[in-house]
């Protein structure tokens, strides 16, 4: 039975969060972060990794936990023999082969039958002005074809995108951001997320996979931000099952102890867009695997 | 309906090597699910390998293990080619069986 | 006095307050319940407006309400309290952090 909280803890959260942020304070060109230069981001990004595990070839970081360690590597090449998304790829592969009640299939809303398409998403529509995330447009395309919607985060969307990644595997991630003030705003705007504190343990994305990668967060060992996505979606042994870049999205938010926003909320689609952009050129994984 | 079973086995020398990944939600029956109502229990019970007419790995699973169990083990004898036969019973009386040949 | 030397001395004060208002009116009836809940209420959706509510939050304004419901004033009043704290903490986060998020871009 639950006594009633001190509010003493609360008192402690937002000093704590005032530390935090003068810990953090360290100075920088006032210049960069107002007029965003993505190329010379994902320049900085790819660099900062790259120094700081410079054993690791530009392709391994879509390994994530597995690249930064030689226990966890080794258990990881031994499962990719027999992966345990193998389920999932399969009953991707058959749904996305079957069609749909009209008549019509998933191959006529894709660029080149929606096959090796995968390292083009997400990308920006410039008609919506917004984002456009893969697992968006499976949905959209199934609404315009009189199906019902998929559960973003799990399931048959897994498995959707597990097929999709699949055809695109080894081909790098090839994101766009064109010249359209509203692309840049999206680009930055994910970029703002991501290293945005949040929630009551007051994490930003950044805070575990820019300034930890490789070191433990409890029993799991933290995946550096670069190529984050590129294994997307995944079996994860946590979850006992696959899940998608928004489930992802969603749990990390959670595991801060934020409030969760929609599946494909404006700030997780620009969120997708930065991550994906600033590991243009690294090899998609996809389908993977995770502890 | 496809097989829950995926196996594959090579053998080197004397020794072949057999891997299997198995569809199977492995439920503890200590799970609850959204509403509060436990999982009940629906786990593997035993799973058999068999080569030649022998038994060459039998295993006795429980609670304990997780869902979509892998298997990896080494056994002596077999060659290419030689059939292979994995099947499995679970606590409901459900089963699945194949065959698989060693490359 | 620098910025964030200013910031630092207004949370600490204000966490202060909160520490000590919190015990001082610990004790409650409906109405304060009520009150407090509002307040709490209106500040968790502030943070709403700005993306960033807190699980910790929800869990305590459910826990005042729990309360409230089974009759016990005091524990409501105190979990409303609470997540009033959070509810406000969460503010202080979003609004630094429109800011304080370009010290952590890699550059």
């Amino acid at each position: 039975m639950r006594s009633a909280i001190p509010p003493a803890s609360a008192a402690l959260a937002l000093a704590a969060l005032a530390l935090a942020a003068l810990a953090f304070a360290a100075p920088r060109p006032a210049v960069a972060a107002d007029t965003p230069d993505p190329v010379a981001d994902a320049a900085a990004f790819q660099k900062y990794f790259t120094n700081k595990f410079p054993k690791l070839k530009l392709e391994d970081f879509v390994n994530g936990p597995y690249s930064l360690n030689e226990d966890m590597h080794r258990q990881w090449v031994e499962k990719e023999e027999f992966p345990p998304y193998d389920f999932s790829l399969d009953l991707g592969k058959e749904m996305f082969a079957k069609p749909f009640k009209n008549g019509k299939s998933y191959a006529d809303c894709f660029p080149n039958q929606g096959i090796g398409i995968r390292q083009n998403y997400p990308y920006f529509d410039a008609k919506e002005g917004k984002v456009v995330t893969l697992e968006l447009a499976l949905n959209r395309c199934r609404e315009a074809n009189g199906e019902p919607p998929f559960s973003y985060v799990k399931d048959e969307m897994a498995a959707l995108t597990a097929y999709m990644a699949f055809t695109s595997r080894g081909k790098p991630f090839d994101i766009k951001i064109p010249n359209d003030p509203r692309a840049l705003a999206a680009y930055q705007n994910g970029k703002r997320y991501f290293y945005t504190r949040r929630g009551q343990l007051n994490f930003s994305c950044a805070s575990c996979h820019v300034q930890s990668p490789g070191q433990r967060i409890r029993a799991e060992i933290l995946a550096p931000a670069l190529g984050i996505l590129n294994a997307m979606p995944i079996y994860r042994s946590e979850w006992g099952g696959m899940g998608t870049i928004s489930r992802r999205f969603i749990s990390c938010n959670s595991q801060t102890r934020a409030v969760p926003l929609d599946p494909q909320a404006d700030e997780y689609r620009d969120l997708e867009y930065y991550l994906s952009y600033v590991s243009n050129g690294l090899p998609i994984s996809g389908p993977g695997a995770r502890p | 309906m496809a097989s829950t079973i995926r196996v594959r086995a090579t053998s080197t020398g004397d020794i072949t090597e057999v891997q299997a990944l198995i569809q199977h939600p492995m439920d503890s029956g200590f799970v609850k699910d959204a509403k509060g109502a436990i999982i009940p229990p629906h786990f593997i019970q035993q799973v058999t390998f068999e080569h030649d007419g022998k038994n060459v790995f039998v295993a006795d699973w429980g609670t304990a293990v997780s869902k979509d169990p892998y298997v990896k083990f080494s056994f002596k004898g077999g060659k290419k080619d030689d059939e292979l036969k994995i099947s499995w019973v679970d606590n409901k009386g459900a089963s699945d069986t194949t065959t698989a040949k060693i490359q | 006095m620098s910025n964030p030397m200013r910031a630092l001395i207004v949370v600490l004060s204000s966490a202060w307050l909160i520490a000590g208002a919190g015990s001082a009116w610990a004790a409650g009836s409906e109405t304060d319940f009520k009150a407090a809940y509002a307040a709490a209420e209106a500040a968790n959706t502030q943070a709403g407006a700005l993306r960033d509510q807190w699980t910790v939050t929800a869990a305590a304004l459910a826990a005042a309400k729990k309360a409230a419901a089974g009759g016990d004033f005091d524990q409501a009043v105190a979990h409303a309290r609470e997540a009033e704290a959070l509810a406000k903490a969460s503010i202080f986060q979003a609004t630094s952090e429109q800011e304080a998020w370009k010290n952590l871009e890699i550059y």
